[in-house]
């Protein structure tokens, strides 16, 4: 069954078009990933898939029209992590995961046991419990990249967007956060749809890539089909060789005698 | 299992594991004894030579179920119920207005100089006292001082206007249109008001007096003027502080959170608005205290909202009452505009508390 489709969504900024017609949907319990090269339109596709940019055209959630639903009813379906997340001075680490509790309150309702146990349960799992009374500013990335997922998993939604969530992280803590996520995802049967720069990483977690170039879709379905060597060396306009080691797809640059 | 009921089961009682910045009683406590202290100086010390021995023996016969005689007279009786104390009480109400209203602007526009004046209040306020005292009909002429009702509508047109002015210029529906806003209009309001206080240099000194503020002339009435639109400011303000820490996250992650950030803003600059208008009305611009106060409190005691707002009203009130203090008993019997007095020892105390701390400003 379809959790969210997508409908000739349509973005444009000063008359250029940054999405233009794109048309998708995505399985309940589906990891998705969209890639491609910058300006391809992946974060502002995000954005409006989560329903925080306008555009033209429809967007759906579990059959209801993401226009007709408020704020908070949208945030109770659906967390987003920003790429580069706000990082607020003096904000302790468990009041920075306590804020995804927001949809779940009313305007002028306080947190309660629920809401703090579970916060709890989050930090334990994302490894923060030790560091809950240290400031954001005080972590290393990351420590904040695991911040900023538990914000989202304390959202408790069952479809998380996230923006490029392994920007800024080494090998070895971009490997632990996609880990963490696809854990979390088998867990609590949480929805991902994710940008990536990475296509390596991106083919090796997601069930499914889209694939986009100048605000439109320029291929989806199963890595294997999408990362195609030809096609990659021409909407990146670079050359790339797709391996496969140990069953998984690797894509490399592959540089040319000549230029090196 | 959907998400929903996975986490359906996790009730439990509130662990201590997860202990988020919150109002401690400590820090209340504090607040209470310092606005306790400021209230005991302010009401035993002034000019007239008044024995303070007597005084809290006046101030204990009030008390209900005890009766003791202070051995003071009339005139010194009506010295402290309706000189010193409703000074007391104005300077409380005004200094914890004022700082409240700065901790509620630098929330909402995440901005650690945003002050209460910043959507042109002073400004406006500027024009409407200098309009009513060219006009004849502030202080003492006539047999109604509308000083304080054309201050009190200039601030909130001023207010009113600059938030017009941000909202409908382009698109850019952004705190930066709003903050640029405020900054034409004060610079509008500000020509404006120094062009009226030149053509008519003879009443340069009152408009002067009351652009430096003052406490001076504060009795009962100018107390139950502001009170109630301190109090309703207050209360709004204060239900907002939970949303107002999920501001802090910007106005789009604020949004992916459920929440409406222009509509919050709204609410709280209405509210802040309000009791900055009723707080320069009384008693003129008193700056500073709207930045000082409650950057302290995030600096020494914690930068959540929860924390920084009302600990903000309790120290903003001692604050200003201790200053006006100051104000009226360095040069005594002269008075020192408390305007100056706030810049003058705010400001290295606040550099006091910046260098000592560790914390960082939000």
């Amino acid at each position: 069954m379809n959790l969210l489709v997508a409908n000739g969504l349509g973005v444009r900024i000063e008359d250029v078009p940054i999405l233009s017609d794109v048309s998708l949907s995505v399985k309940a319990g589906e990891w998705v990933s969209i890639v491609g090269p910058n300006g391809a339109g992946k974060t502002t596709l995000l954005s409006v898939m989560a329903g925080l940019r306008r555009a033209s055209g429809s967007m759906s959630i579990q059959g209801r029209d993401l226009s007709e639903m408020t704020p908070r009813e949208r945030a109770r379906l659906l967390a987003y992590v920003p790429q580069h997340p706000e990082i607020p001075p003096g904000m302790t680490v468990n009041g920075y995961v306590l804020l995804g509790r927001t949809p779940h309150l009313s305007f002028l309702g306080m947190e309660g046991s629920h809401d703090f146990y579970l916060v709890e349960q989050v930090l334990e799992q994302f490894d923060l419990s030790s560091l809950g009374h240290r400031t954001l500013e005080s972590l290393s990335g990351g420590e904040l990249q695991r911040c900023h997922l538990a914000r989202a998993i304390a959202q408790a939604t069952p479809i998380v967007f996230l923006d490029e969530p392994t920007t800024a992280l080494d090998l070895g803590h971009q490997q632990q956060a996609l880990d963490r996520i696809r854990l979390l995802r088998e867990e609590h049967r949480v929805t991902v749809v994710m940008t990536m720069h990475d296509l390596t990483l991106a083919s090796q977690y997601s069930d499914r890539i889209i694939l986009m170039a100048k605000g439109q879709i320029a291929a989806e379905g199963k890595p294997e089909e999408v990362l195609d060597p030809t096609r990659l060396s021409e909407l990146y306009g670079a050359q790339v060789k797709v391996l496969k080691v140990d069953g998984h797809l690797v894509v490399v640059p592959s540089v040319s005698k000549e230029n090196s | 299992m959907p998400v929903k009921q996975l986490f359906a089961k996790a009730v439990a009682p509130r662990s201590p594991g997860v202990v988020t910045e919150k109002l401690r009683i400590p820090s209340l406590l504090t607040g209470v004894l310092a606005i306790a202290v400021a209230t005991a100086a302010g009401l035993l010390i002034g000019p007239a030579d008044i024995d303070r021995t007597n005084v809290l023996k006046e101030l204990l016969d009030r008390v209900p179920l005890i009766s003791v005689d202070s051995g003071l007279s009339a005139i010194q009786k009506n010295i402290i119920w309706e000189v010193r104390l409703p000074r007391v009480a104005l300077g409380a109400l005004v200094g914890g207005t004022l700082a409240l209203s700065g901790a509620s602007y630098q929330a909402v526009f995440r901005n650690p100089l945003a002050d209460p004046y910043l959507l042109g209040a002073a400004a406006g306020a500027g024009l409407g006292a200098t309009v009513a005292i060219v006009t004849g009909s502030g202080d003492g002429v006539g047999t109604f001082d509308l000083v304080p009702l054309l201050a009190f509508v200039g601030a909130l047109a001023a207010v009113a206007l600059t938030y017009l002015l941000g909202y409908s210029s382009g698109t850019q529906r952004s705190p930066a249109a709003l903050l640029l806003a405020g900054v034409a209009v004060a610079s509008f309001l500000t020509a404006v008001q120094t062009f009226i206080q030149q053509q008519n240099v003879e009443t340069i000194r009152q408009v002067y007096s009351w652009i430096l503020g003052r406490l001076n002339t504060a009795s009962w009435d100018e107390v139950s003027l502001l009170a109630p639109y301190a109090f309703a400011s207050a209360v709004l303000i204060l239900v907002c502080r939970r949303i107002l820490d999920v501001m802090r996250l910007g106005d789009f992650e604020a949004s992916s959170l459920g929440i409406r950030p222009q509509l919050v803003r709204l609410v709280v600059i209405c509210a802040a608005s309000l009791g900055t208008a009723a707080a320069v009305a009384v008693s003129g611009l008193i700056a500073f205290v709207g930045i000082i106060v409650p950057h302290t409190v995030r600096l020494l005691i914690g930068a959540s909202n929860r924390v920084v707002l009302p600990l903000s009203i309790l120290f903003g009130a001692a604050f200003l009452v201790f200053v006006d203090l100051l104000g009226r008993s360095l040069a005594s019997p002269a008075e020192i505009p408390i305007g100056v007095i706030t810049a003058f020892c705010g400001a290295p105390f606040f550099v006091i508390v910046l260098r000592s701390s560790k914390r960082t400003l939000g």
